[in-house]
């Protein structure tokens, strides 16, 4: 009966946005605001609908009833609670489910916290969302019903993967999806704006709190899927350019040049048709992301649900969407007015570098991960790019980003920089820089360039941002007091890029520094005989078995001493699942601040020896770290309310402020 | 607008028709997941040596697949529901085209397997219980259930992933009768 309730609310939801598009649709032809004026509580009943039958989804998982199919091929009545209930999405119908659960909440959102904005610009927006809500739920409905019956319903279910039975995965697609889905609002906003012919400083500042939040959900989505690999695979790396990865990486990097080129459009009106293809585009390539994962084009250690009719389903979605977003681009992109000119030396000029670059990133991601799949489909060959290429293409582009970075916050809106002076006030960021770098040619084993290259952008980054802060806060004129009351009264977007740029250069730092002085050693060891690790020394002290809800597990105690003081113990397993039949391995992992300890518990060679992988990775963390710094800021930002009266003001006031120097229009 | 403009705007619309075209023709080739062909194509089957089911189905190592004529060797378990889904279709292989097939019993038990058989019938000559799942690493096998296609020397010529369904029916006897033919 639940699963029935769950079944209908969906074809109701389909229904409300069916109402969604079609009403306001005809309210925009008789000009008819009464019409229009239904996209909002439509917008709100899809999210009720929506809710109900997730609801019903996570209640049939809960109580285990096999007779939902989903439920029989992918829980069991022995699994933990939790991912009972995180099973929900574990599987395709689910995940898809989800999908639409947070599209509701999207357009609920818009709906609800959207009154500023333009009456007819948001129902617009909100048409769109529902339009794209359709295909979402007849995807559902049709190919692929998370609510279908198996008769007769078996005893006993099928299991979850257990790799997915993990707390790092079992929130990574949620927090994944707020990301992929939050972009459509974007998408929507794009669409609206050519609609409307209202490309303008307005819109971008409208739209900017939804890119943040978007851009602020899927790091940490990717921040979270990266640190699951990292632990649960055991390998002992944490980024593969595996074909899934990048497909939640290509849209984080056109939500990063988005995030930029709004600011250059809300600020300074220049910008406007790149803004909207980003804006289309990021959330485009989420929706490739998902046909990837879902169509069995690729595959990787993460793609599940493999069902190519499924996959042509997506492709006509995805064809209809993003084609005609970028044919209405085409056609409309010449009457949008070009906007205002800048000098190249100018912030904006450092923000087009960067959307310059990005781009370039998004570029060779996107080639690295569709040529092969081409190639394939075209002639017949089949090949592998791998990490080599993304290591040769991928690195090189970032180094000017990060430095880029540094620069940008320095250099005036609209007139060319004086040079002298920004060189004056970099000066000491790049002396600590240069300094960093040398410190560890002498001192460090490793003397590769790529190392001494990523250490000193990282602290030339983060030099340059807190010589940034000593430049708002005027640091020196005046006591403490004064400068602490400036601080506190800088803007919170400013606050919010202080933040994530700080957060990018630790999360540089950490990926060189662990990969440059990894120590890694592969040998068989018996209990007591110690190993040593770069500074620590690993004992195996014990080896018992031990039983998991619904699992049995080998688990080995390593003792990790420093000049003989233990330090920490870890305990990795090798695990051993029932149901389906699987062994994975649970790394044994203890972060600490200066790194992590990382022990992989392998196979007994029969004679009373153990297969081990002991690791130190020094500063592995703080790539997790920085992502969360990251996070932080775009949330910070978000929550600015000052930038409304920033952007209210005409441009030349704004300029004029600018001179002076009065307003801190460095903001961001 | 010039027409240099034009063509840059069009642009993005011109990708996604490209990259459309492209994943139609990759989806429409039967979607055939891309795995990378096994590296065991055109080479020996792996050492291997498994203990057997019951009297009637002895174990299966890889010399049983150098006797000389054309085998199929079926990587099951009895827990996995397409293994059971594609018995039928073993069963006809065996019994009307005469094909001989083993099978690898992946991490399975006997009495589980006792109960599929006895509700959907038992089209393998020889089983080896592979209880520790080695043999099926040595295979390379992604997951079950998995079909090779091995020449009567031993040399593995063809891999099927997934259950094989009747529309795959026509194409494998194919590749068995080219096999007999080398």
């Amino acid at each position: 009966m639940v699963a029935e309730i769950g079944h209908f609310s969906l074809w109701l939801a389909l229904a409300v946005a069916v109402c969604q598009v079609l009403l306001p649709g005809v309210g925009f032809h008789k000009d008819d605001e009464r019409l229009r004026a239904v996209a909002v509580p439509a917008a709100q009943a899809q999210l009720l609908l929506a809710l109900i039958s997730f609801g019903a989804l996570t209640w049939v998982f809960w109580v285990s009833d096999f007779s939902v199919r989903v439920v029989a091929e992918n829980s069991h009545t022995l699994k933990p609670a939790l991912y009972k209930i995180t099973g929900v999405w574990a599987n395709h119908e689910g995940s898809m489910l989800l999908w639409v659960t947070i599209l509701a909440l999207a357009g609920w959102a818009v709906a609800t916290f959207g009154r500023s904005l333009n009456e007819r610009l948001r129902t617009r927006v909100l048409s769109v969302q529902a339009l794209i809500g359709i295909g979402f739920y007849v995807f559902l409905l049709v190919a692929s019903n998370p609510f279908e019956r198996l008769l007769p319903a078996p005893g006993e279910g099928n299991g979850l993967n257990p790799l997915l039975q993990d707390p790092g995965l079992a929130f990574h697609p949620p927090m994944l999806y707020l990301g992929y889905v939050g972009l459509s609002v974007t998408f929507s906003f794009a669409v609206a704006a050519l609609l409307e012919n209202q490309v303008n400083p307005e819109w971008a500042r409208r739209m900017r709190p939804w890119v943040l939040a978007a851009w602020a959900a899927l790091t940490g989505g990717l921040a979270l899927g990266s640190w699951w690999a990292y632990y649960e695979l055991g390998w002992g790396g944490w980024w593969f350019w595996d074909p899934v990865e990048n497909a939640a990486l290509m849209p984080w990097l056109a939500a990063t040049a988005l995030l930029h080129s709004t600011l250059v459009l809300e600020k300074r009106d220049a910008l406007r048709n790149w803004t909207v293809l980003l804006a289309v585009l990021a959330f485009s390539l989420s929706m490739l992301g998902t046909f990837i994962v879902r169509s069995g084009l690729l595959t990787s250690v993460h793609s599940f649900a493999v069902d190519p009719e499924r996959g042509i389903f997506i492709l006509v979605l995805l064809a209809l969407y993003i084609g005609g977003a970028l044919t209405l681009y085409a056609w409309r992109a010449g009457t949008v007015e070009a906007g205002a000119t800048f000098a190249a030396t100018s912030r904006e000029g450092s923000l087009v570098i960067n959307n310059l670059l990005l781009a370039a990133i998004l570029g060779t991601v996107f080639l690295g991960t569709l040529y092969p799949m081409a190639l394939e489909a075209v002639a017949g060959e089949k090949i592998s790019v791998g990490a080599p290429y993304f290591n040769a293409t991928f690195r090189p582009l970032m180094v000017p980003v990060a430095a880029l970075m540094a620069v940008g916050p320095f250099l005036p809106w609209r007139k060319a920089a004086g040079g002298r002076r920004v060189a004056r006030r970099l000066a000491l960021p790049a002396l600590l820089a240069l300094l960093s770098a040398l410190t560890v040619y002498a001192f460090a084993d490793t003397r590769g360039a790529w190392a001494l290259l990523g250490v000193g952008l990282a602290v030339w980054l983060a030099a340059s941002i807190f010589a940034d802060i000593a430049r708002q806060v005027r640091l020196g004129h005046g006591g403490p007091r004064l400068v602490w009351g400036r601080l506190i009264r800088q803007p919170r977007a400013m606050f919010g890029m202080w933040l994530a740029h700080l957060g990018v250069a630790v999360s540089i730092f950490g990926a060189t520094a662990s990969g440059a002085w990894e120590s890694e050693v592969m040998t068989t060891v018996e209990p007591g005989q110690p190993v040593s690790v770069g500074p620590y020394t690993f004992t195996l002290d014990s080896i018992m078995p031990v039983a998991g809800p619904n699992y049995t597990a080998i688990e080995g105690r390593f003792d990790v001493r420093k000049d003989d003081n233990l330090v920490v113990s870890v305990r990795p397993q090798s695990r051993t699942y029932t149901e389906p039949p699987m062994e994975t391995t649970e790394a044994g992992i203890a972060p600490l601040w200066a790194g992590d300890i990382y022990a992989v518990l392998g196979k007994p060679d029969g004679q009373g020896r153990w297969q081990v992988r002991l690791h130190w990775k020094p500063f592995m963390p703080w790539v997790w770290y920085g992502a969360a710094l990251m996070m932080l800021g775009g949330a910070v930002s978000m929550l600015d309310r000052r930038r409304s009266r920033v952007a209210l003001m005409q441009p030349h006031q704004l300029a004029a402020e600018a001179a002076e120097q009065k307003l801190p229009l460095a903001a961001e | 607008m010039s027409l240099g403009r034009k063509l840059l705007v069009g642009l993005p619309v011109l990708v996604l028709l490209a990259l459309v075209a492209v994943f139609f023709l990759r989806l429409d080739r039967g979607g055939q997941p891309m795995i990378p062909p096994s590296a065991l194509i055109g080479k020996p089957a792996p050492q291997f040596d498994l203990a057997g089911y019951d009297a009637e189905h002895p174990g299966l190592s890889d010399a049983d697949l150098r006797q000389g004529g054309v085998t199929l060797v079926n990587v099951f378990a009895s827990w996995c529901a397409p293994c059971i889904a594609e018995l039928p279709q073993l069963k006809a292989l065996a019994e009307q085209h005469g094909v001989t097939i083993h099978a690898i019993a992946w991490k399975d038990k006997p009495e589980a397997m006792a109960q599929v058989f006895a509700e959907y019938g038992n089209p393998f000559r020889r089983i080896g219980l592979d209880n520790n799942g080695r043999a099926a690493i040595a295979w390379g096998i992604s997951g079950v259930p998995e079909t090779f296609v091995v020449r009567g020397d031993g040399t593995v010529v063809y891999r099927h992933l997934g259950d094989i369904r009747p529309e795959h029916i026509p194409a494998l006897l194919e590749t068995i009768k080219k096999a007999q033919q080398q």
